[in-house]
């Protein structure tokens, strides 16, 4: 009886899993197929080759006629998670490294709380912070800067990754045994030696992970970019520029008016389904590597 | 060792620079590293002096109750807390049972049998990959499974199954009097005003109408003058109102509390699991052996020994957990929309707005005013996490106990 609604419980997680990807790509498969009435009498039928090849997107037919080219949304995502890698992965593995070879017990007490407080900030604060802090500071800096933008979104976002960057890459360095950097120091090594030739490679399968897991995360993140990176979507690699991403997309549909089922609905799905497949691959990518390639020692 | 070829190639690299050279490099580096680490901290710094020197100036207790009007000086934060306090205590109720129990088949009752075995890595594996899953699509899956669930239970407006509410037609009577006619639906016929026919006042009080003609009216009658409260024409248009009991519920659940605190649930449910699980891990094995050797059955080792051993765990875990649930905009953005919310939601299937999404509708206006606002709503967010965290914290400290 208990065993039962023990396992009961777990079925649960099998079925959210299960429910994602039957809504998504059910509906997505709505959106392709079904033709959509227009207000002025005309069907609208998507078409699927033009959604995975063109960068044209304009959901709502206020601006004439739609587009569903997902690539100026895939462009805008990969710019602000570009901007926030840039950032978060040097950062964020540095700041491992000096946390798990170098810190002395002192600042290591009041170091990891701090990144710990910076995990726990919601994001939609980060938002906030990139549109009245970071963006004011980028346009004194520099003119070009447009009031919304990929680079302070990104930024953010790279804010936000930055304690996940390295709480995981620290615990794949602690995970290399002390035998080894013995065997350094014994050698000759400096500390630097050996933390960065003979630590890091050891510990390089769950460094990557970690960071295809940052990657998944910047990707996916939505209300950074909602409040700062704008809801222009254009396929442009100049991050001073406004952009929208996927996530991006899908909050403004969802703060105007979801009730009507027209195309526009349905493209959330295709969108969200893109979405998904993206991360979920990447976060299996980094599960398959901390398991395949861990360097096992004794 | 499979990483042996590592340091092969190094020692000739090594020789190349003097010893004086990598000393000077591992200092720069030391000296880098600890310029690096401390930019998170200047990062924490500045974000939480502009957010406090922005959002003091509306900060008050009033701030705290008050409704989200257009008048920045006069808004506050209210409904979008009730919301929050009534999202998160919902979702917590919910996910804990559901999260503690995958956690423990997971940990302790680890299957022998290959299949079973297999099944299990499995299970251990979607959950990993679920707390992958950006929440703004947990969002839309909540938008499909719990707001309009598939469509396949009718509509918001003509619900399947309803409980706790009664509709009433509202007519205004002649002497200005409020009046309700109970009907048997949403969707019922207008109601025929009919003379003797029994309504309710606005506070409950039974009356019998007295329905006229216009036309053949005489408003001159002292008669009629006495009896004008109770007074209608057979032309009065009826009103469709609705009144809804705290233990209000329909299906399809449509865009309420319920359907919100659900989708966080999905959010927050793989973090619950997984932090169960390291809690349970962290029970020292020789208790379960202990226990056993007595001859407990091994639900009895969990319920008696293991859980609670790891409850300080398990709470911390849990409470972390919904720390994220009550900063998580994206999911309850898909689930609630932006729409205006006047006052605290009063049952599971009321419109709300929790407090992450208020703040993101204020910074999503170009007002600086409305910045402000939202500022000061993130300090009433973040004293909330951090309370929040303070009773984790404080939990870990006091409950611990030593158990080797």
């Amino acid at each position: 009886m208990i065993r039962a609604s023990l396992i009961a419980c777990a079925v649960f997680s099998i079925l959210v899993t299960v429910a994602i990807v039957v809504v998504l790509f059910s509906e997505t498969f709505v959106f392709f197929t079904k033709p959509f009435p227009e207000e002025n009498g005309d069907v609208y039928r998507v078409s699927a080759v033009e959604f995975f090849t063109s960068a044209n997107w304009s959901a709502t037919s206020a601006g004439g006629t739609r587009h569903f080219g997902i690539w100026s949304l895939i462009c805008g995502t990969l710019l602000v998670t570009a901007v926030a890698m840039a950032f978060a992965l040097p950062l964020g593995l540095i700041t491992a490294i000096y946390l798990s070879e170098y810190a002395p017990r002192t600042v290591r007490a009041f170091l990891k709380p701090t990144l710990e407080v910076l995990a726990g900030i919601p994001t939609v604060v980060y938002g906030f912070f990139a549109l009245t802090v970071l963006t004011p500071a980028l346009k004194f800096i520099d003119e070009g800067f447009n009031v919304y933008n990929a680079f302070s979104a990104g930024i953010a976002v790279g804010i936000l990754c930055l304690p996940t960057v390295s709480s995981l890459s620290e615990d794949a360095l602690r995970a290399v045994p002390r035998s080894l950097r013995e065997g350094g120091y014994g050698l000759g090594g400096t500390r630097f030696d050996v933390s960065l030739k003979i630590v890091l490679p050891a510990a390089l399968s769950g460094i990557i992970s970690a960071f295809l897991l940052a990657i998944a995360r910047a990707i996916g993140e939505t209300m950074i970019v909602a409040l700062a990176a704008g809801n222009t979507p254009r396929l442009t690699v100049d991050p001073r520029d406004s952009i929208q991403t996927m996530t991006g997309f899908m909050v403004q549909m969802a703060s105007g008016d979801l009730s009507n089922f027209d195309v526009a609905y349905f493209s959330l799905y295709a969108v969200a389904a893109t979405l998904f497949v993206i991360t979920f691959s990447l976060t299996v990518m980094g599960q398959l590597i901390r398991k395949r390639f861990r360097e096992a020692y004794q | 060792m499979k990483g042996g070829d590592l340091p092969t190639t190094r020692p000739q690299e090594c020789a190349r620079k003097s010893s004086e050279q990598r000393r000077k490099l591992d200092q720069a580096f030391a000296v880098a590293c600890v310029i690096i680490a401390c930019l998170s901290l200047v990062v924490l710094a500045l974000l939480l002096s502009a957010i406090t020197f922005e959002g003091v100036r509306f900060l008050s207790f009033q701030f705290l109750i008050a409704a989200p009007g257009p008048e920045p000086a006069e808004a506050g934060i209210g409904p979008s807390l009730g919301g929050t306090i009534w999202v998160c205590a919902v979702c917590a109720f919910m996910t804990l049972p559901v999260g503690v129990a995958t956690a423990v088949l997971l940990e302790e009752f680890k299957p022998r049998n290959i299949v079973l075995r297999w099944l299990h890595g499995f299970l251990q594996l979607n959950i990993a990959n679920l707390a992958g899953v950006p929440s703004v699509v947990y969002g839309i899956i909540g938008l499909t499974a719990f707001v309009a669930m598939f469509g396949l239970f009718g509509s918001v407006n003509d619900p399947v199954l309803e409980l706790g509410a009664s509709y009433y037609d509202q007519f205004v009577s002649e002497g200005d009097l409020v009046a309700f006619v109970p009907v048997s639906g949403p969707q019922a016929p207008e109601t025929e005003p009919r003379d003797g026919m029994t309504a309710y006042t606005s506070s409950g009080q039974p009356f019998k109408m007295i329905v006229a003609d216009r036309q053949t009216f005489d408003f001159n009658d002292p008669a009629n003058q006495k009896n004008m409260k109770r007074t209608f024409f057979t032309d009065s248009e009826p009103g469709r109102v609705s009144r809804k009991s705290w233990y209000f519920i329909r299906i399809p659940f449509g865009r309420g509390v319920l359907a919100g605190s659900l989708t966080l649930m999905l959010v927050v449910l793989p973090i619950v699991i997984i932090s169960t699980q390291e809690a349970l891990r962290a029970v020292p094995d020789s208790l379960r052996a202990g226990a056993l050797g007595m001859g407990s059955t091994p639900w009895q080792v969990v319920w008696h020994i293991t859980l609670p051993a790891a409850v300080p765990g398990i709470m911390t875990g849990a409470i972390l957990a919904m720390s994220r649930a009550i900063g998580e905009a994206a999911p309850i953005l898909m689930i609630a929309g932006i729409v205006y919310i006047g006052s605290a939601p009063g049952n599971l299937m009321d419109d709300f707005s929790v407090m992450p999404l208020q703040i993101f509708t204020w910074a999503s206006r170009p007002q600086a005013a409305f910045h402000s606002l939202a500022a000061s709503g993130i300090i009433v967010l973040l004293a909330m996490l951090l309370a929040f965290n303070a009773v984790a914290v404080l939990i870990r400290h006091k409950m611990q106990k030593p158990l080797t």
